[in-house]
């Protein structure tokens, strides 16, 4: 007799609601009418991720470990799946922005059809979009959603395949620049799979070491009878497969070729929600199963640590391309959001845990914004991304340029913009711990970091516009929706963060 | 044979399947390599199953060629469109994207 797991759905709610969405956007793509799809499969993936959001707000203060141990609903998850959900609804609304580009969507018409044929230069127009992006995408959420809240490494890796195989086919189906997008899947896809293999071996590994695979069961373990090397190897394995994820330098590789070439949209929602399912499932496992080994993993994460910052600052410098300085950009923050989890007590305790999920919600927000800027600057062949192009952007629209700017601030870490919240906070967690060598490393990379943010605010104001410049388009109702939240978060949690960072501290505390 | 043996093998595996991404060229390949990583996976799940007398690992080895068999279905679907658009499967020739 097998007896059934407990199953807490209350405690599940959030992920049914976007699992729910997804599968029913299957249905629709499945037995919907072509005209209506795009409508119905955009409500749909919004009433799934919004009421996902809504669900996980209502659980705020749960505890509890159900389905038999598989899953962890404590604040942390909870925290992280609302900030995942937030993210995706913003996400979604720039996925179904068709006012903007005179090919009505960022999304190919028919993926199948050959790049160049005759029939894809007719559809190139053609009001018709794959609608399969909605419930791939909420897939991918819900995929995120459970990352963050897997309790054993099994479920982790479901999860982690969960989230990321609806990304590797999202970021093939640009409509512009095909050939691009494409590269991009495959890159993305055949790095992925190898990370994720790499992830699994570890998986075996920790489980031949301790005999199990519940994150509470390897704690008791290794704390009962130490590490031994197998333990070890284990925690390095799973911690390449996470890191790769989060595009942490030295496993960043994919990072500037699968945003540069992905459909802006999508590296919007890519650079924001996959960052925080990651960093939520490295955390988790950090401190929940390695906890009490600390001096396993602790010298591994301060250097990886280092490396992203540094690598992704001084590569940024060199960028020419508006996207792909956003992607090292986000390989520097990666390293930022390493120093707080740094800054993490082996019981669980230390601000380091808060400040790095404030971290991520300030981050993922400015990050949206500034991809959903990126799609509005366009010349006849879509999107404007290189920095040339970008020079004297305020004398054409000094809006467009001012809400660039802010975002560029943020990013920066400058006062009462979000993003010097959130570093202060990681910056101070570490120092708390005693990780001052890597705060000053942290601090150096940040003013290195600024300067090329810096120069593409110079750029945009005190450079003449380029006589075929290209066009600053209005936005419709949804990239409008996102640009003022995104631009009121970033205010906000910039000038008066209080709030938000004693809802992040209440959430800190892991259910073993 | 001791179970030591097939640990050794399935890290030999992995290894051959790792070095195999790194040095091949053809995209299917080196998906065939990944599969291979995948597997050794599953021979160690399964030994280690055997060694600590509980159904566990055999249970993971199932999950891990259902996630197999999903990866497979996207990664093909993936290759196939670039396949169609280039008439090469190379990893080299896929260059657009750089610095």
């Amino acid at each position: 007799m097998i007896e059934a797991p407990d199953l807490s759905l209350a405690a599940l709610a959030p992920l049914l609601f976007v699992f729910g969405a997804a599968c029913l956007g299957v249905l629709v793509e499945a037995f919907g009418p072509r005209e209506r799809r795009h409508a119905v499969q955009v409500t749909l993936a919004l009433v799934g991720t919004l009421g996902g959001l809504v669900t996980s707000l209502l659980l705020a203060g749960e505890r509890e470990v159900t389905a038999a141990g598989a899953l962890a609903v404590d604040g942390p998850a909870v925290f992280l799946q609302a900030t995942i959900t937030g993210l995706g609804a913003l996400a979604i609304l720039l996925f179904a922005e068709r006012s903007l580009d005179p090919a009505r969507s960022a999304f190919v018409a028919a993926a199948a059809v050959p790049v160049g044929s005759p029939r894809d230069r007719e559809l190139m127009t053609a009001p018709r979009v794959q609608t399969e992006v909605y419930p791939l995408a909420t897939f991918a959420i819900g995929g995120m959603m459970l990352f963050v809240a897997a309790n054993d490494l099994l479920i982790m890796f479901v999860a982690l395949e969960v989230l990321s195989l609806p990304l590797y086919l999202i970021s093939g189906l640009a409509r512009r620049r095909r050939l691009l997008s494409q590269e991009a899947a495959v890159k993305y896809f055949l790095l992925g799979a190898f990370a994720s293999a790499f992830f699994l071996y570890g998986l075996a590994l920790v489980y031949g070491a301790t005999g199990s695979i519940g994150l509470a069961d390897i704690r008791a373990a290794t704390t009962e009878s130490g590490s031994d090397v197998l333990l070890v190897l284990g925690l390095a394995l799973l911690i390449v497969g996470l890191m790769f994820k989060a595009s942490v330098a030295p496993f960043h590789a994919w990072t500037p070729d699968v945003y540069q070439g992905a459909p802006t949209p999508v590296t919007a929602f890519m650079a924001a929600c996959t960052k925080v399912a990651a960093f939520g499932a490295i955390l988790r496992l950090l401190y929940v199963a390695f906890g009490t080994s600390e001096w396993t993993w602790r010298p591994l994460v301060y250097g990886i640590a280092i490396i992203s910052m540094v690598v992704g600052a001084v590569l940024a410098l060199t960028q020419t391309d508006l996207k792909r300085m956003l992607a090292y950009s986000s390989i520097a923050h990666a390293g930022f959001l390493l120093t707080g989890v740094i800054g993490l007590s082996p019981d669980g305790g230390g601000s380091g845990l808060a400040a790095t999920m404030f971290y991520l919600l300030a981050y993922g927000l400015t990050t949206v914004g500034a991809f959903a800027v990126l799609t509005l600057v366009r010349d006849g062949d879509g999107e404007a991304s290189h920095l040339s192009q970008w020079a004297g952007l305020a004398r054409r629209s000094p809006l467009t340029a001012a809400v660039m700017a802010l975002f560029l601030l943020a990013l920066a870490g400058i006062p009462l913009t979000s993003g010097f919240t959130g570093k202060f906070a990681v910056f101070r967690a570490a120092i708390e711990d005693g990780a001052w060598p890597l705060v000053v490393v942290a601090v150096l990379a940040s003013a290195v970091a600024a300067f090329f943010y810096l120069r593409v605010i110079v750029l945009m104001y005190f450079s003449e516009p380029a006589e075929d410049g290209p066009t600053v388009a209005v936005p419709g109702l949804p990239t409008t929706i996102v640009l003022a939240v995104t631009v009121t978060a970033t205010l906000v949690l910039g000038i008066a963060p209080g709030a938000v960072l004693d809802i992040a501290e209440q959430a800190a505390i892991f259910v073993g | 044979m001791t179970l030591t043996h097939y640990l050794v093998l399935a890290a030999i595996l992995f290894t051959i399947g790792a070095v195999g991404v790194l040095v091949r060229r053809n995209a299917i390949v080196v998906f065939m390599c990944i599969e291979l990583m995948l597997n050794s996976v599953n021979l160690t799940l399964v030994t280690f199953a055997r060694a600590g007398g509980t159904l566990d690992g055999q249970v993971m080895a199932f999950f891990v060629m259902v996630v197999a068999a999903a990866e497979v279905v996207v990664g093909l679907a993936i290759i196939m469109s670039i396949y169609r658009t280039r008439r090469s499967a190379s990893v080299d020739d896929a260059n657009l994207l750089k610095y």
